[in-house]
């Protein structure tokens, strides 16, 4: 439907294709963008990069949070600067990454790795935070003791439904900082591939990137971490099919 | 049972900072011995300070004056020595009831299979045993509750502690757990520290009941509960150790509702108390 519409407005309106690309032209374009491998190419690069940064993300937001929800001297002052830091964008931070690493990759995995480490360090302090105090007496009283045992056991999992959360809207932050970061700094991606485009004036390559970018990123929040949270919610016991 | 003391609480109190900055005495001066093997309960109204006292014991909290001791040492940490079992079950959600039940085992290091296969035996022990590969939220409140016990007992702990463990259930519910509490006791001759606001609960099951008084907290008094074992609820014996108990609660109970109801011409009459044939202190009113 929204395909017909848009072929028949492209000859309606007589649009020249260095505006927007028609129906065929676009279809064309990402055949020939995969047989020449561009486009995978591309995703390939920019997803690389968006996994190496979530992982960053993911791991020093985790330890970040657990110290601020543990030690109230770390909650009230770099926890509060994160509060304050968490509302910049991103990519705001791109001028001084280049400055810091080049033009390169390590500036477009700071940027997407940055915005992503805030939340997740936000979601772990509050999920942490709001882990109902029965849980760790009940732990401690059975011999975890208050270390290592206490945060993967007790902490990671008690904290699951906002680290679910948190990591869905990281995803989202790193993957909009990751093209952004993409579109002014180098190296291949689908970020870069929309810049060439624009230098080409190849809009119908421009707008596959975009249907790419859409398309991989709704996939990714539905297939993966929806589902993943949804059965999890279940098995807490906080959306059950069988209210008990 | 043993003659050995297990627990010795000696001249106790525990103040708290309130959030206005001045300190409040949830009890005061308390001294306890139990001895092993026995079963004592902690009787009193909301508010009086029993959780104040077990969480000590348990070692939640070391913040407090006087000494105690529990098996002739004193606490440092909590541990699976004295298992605390909690009003709201504090089972792990995100664990079935096997693997809540293995859990204690697994932080001692036992492998998989033995403590699975442990975990089991003791979940058939309470009964559960159809029900071992659910989630807790999938269980009624009593089947949670024996699993909360199946988890404390599989450390085979010399002390069980336990606050107010069938507050939250039925009348009838709440009576097969008597029932399998007081077996569960007779079997294994743990040392049980039991806190309740329910009198009948409290004379059915225990060897003693200490009675408390409120703000701050104390021993008001002790009873001994000499009845025949196992229990019977038609004993005279209990009758009467029940109707004692409640005598002395009746102040009690008078000077609570008192604060609670903002009123100094309300009077609490003993009659009253024994008419209307109250045993149950905490949600009743
Ligand atoms: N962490 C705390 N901070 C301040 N006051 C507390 C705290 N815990 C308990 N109290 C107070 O101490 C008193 C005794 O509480 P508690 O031992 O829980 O009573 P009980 O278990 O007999 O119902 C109550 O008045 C309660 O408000
Ligand atoms: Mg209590």
């Amino acid at each position: 439907m929204i395909l017909v519409t848009w072929e028949a407005a492209y000859r309606l309106i007589g649009w020249e294709s260095w505006k927007f690309p028609s129906l065929f032209q676009t279809v064309e374009s990402f055949y020939s963008g995969f047989v020449h491998g561009q486009l995978l190419d591309a995703i390939y690069n920019s997803l690389r990069r968006l996994f190496i940064a979530f992982a960053i993300s993911l791991s020093i937001g985790m330890v970040l949070g657990l110290m601020f929800a543990k030690f109230k001297a770390v909650d009230d002052t770099i926890g509060f600067l994160v509060i304050a830091l968490q509302t910049v964008p991103s990519i705001a931070w791109l001028p001084f990454a280049i400055i810091w690493f080049g033009f390169n990759d390590v500036s477009v995995i700071f940027i997407t790795a940055l915005g992503a480490t805030w939340t997740m360090s936000i979601a772990t302090r509050t999920g942490i935070k709001n882990i109902p105090p029965i849980y760790l007496r009940a732990a401690q009283t059975l011999g975890t003791g208050n270390g290592w045992r206490m945060f993967t056991q007790i902490l990671i999992p008690g904290a699951f439904p906002h680290l679910m959360t948190g990591v869905r809207v990281s995803w989202a932050f790193a993957w909009r900082a990751l093209v952004a970061g993409e579109l002014i700094a180098n190296g291949a991606g689908l970020g870069q591939l929309l810049q060439d485009g624009r230098g080409l004036g190849d809009t119908a390559l421009m707008l596959n990137v975009v249907i790419i970018i859409a398309v991989l990123g709704t996939l990714s929040d539905h297939f993966c971490f929806k589902k993943l949270e949804d059965r999890l919610l279940v098995r807490y016991g906080l959306e059950s099919n069988s209210k008990s | 049972m043993g003659f050995n003391t297990m627990i010795v609480i000696d001249h106790v109190s525990k103040q708290f900072q309130q959030r206005d900055g001045n300190r409040f005495k949830a009890i005061d001066d308390v001294s306890i011995t139990i001895k092993e093997g026995e079963f004592v309960s902690l009787l009193g109204p909301s508010g009086c300070g029993k959780s104040t006292i077990l969480n000590l014991i348990a070692g939640f909290d070391r913040q407090y004056e006087g000494t105690i001791g529990v098996n002739g040492e004193s606490i440092k940490t909590p541990g699976p020595d004295r298992v605390v079992v909690f009003q709201e079950h504090g089972l792990f959600p995100w664990l079935t009831v096997l693997e809540n039940v293995a859990f204690g085992l697994k932080q001692q290091g036992v492998g998989k299979k033995e403590r699975l296969e442990r975990a089991r035996e003791q979940i058939r022990y309470v009964h559960l045993g159809k029900f071992a590969d659910r989630y807790p939220h999938e269980l009624s409140g009593g089947m949670k509750q024996r699993a909360a016990i199946a988890r404390a007992l599989i450390m085979n702990p010399k002390i069980l502690l336990m606050d107010e463990p069938f507050a939250a259930l039925d009348e009838q519910t709440r009576l097969v757990l008597h029932k399998e509490l007081e077996d569960i006791w007779m079997r294994t001759g743990k040392t049980i520290l039991f806190i309740t606001h329910n009198i009948r609960e409290a004379v059915m099951l225990s060897d003693r009941v200490l009675v408390m008084s409120t703000r701050p907290g104390t021993i008001k008094k002790e009873f001994t509960v000499q009845a025949a074992r196992p229990r019977d609820s038609a004993d005279p014996l209990i009758h009467h150790v029940e109707r004692s108990v409640m005598d002395c609660l009746a102040d009690e109970m008078e000077k609570v509702i008192k604060e609670e109801m903002d009123d100094d011409n309300y009077s609490f009459k003993k009659n009253d108390f024994h008419n209307r044939d109250i045993s149950d202190m905490g949600g009743g009113i």
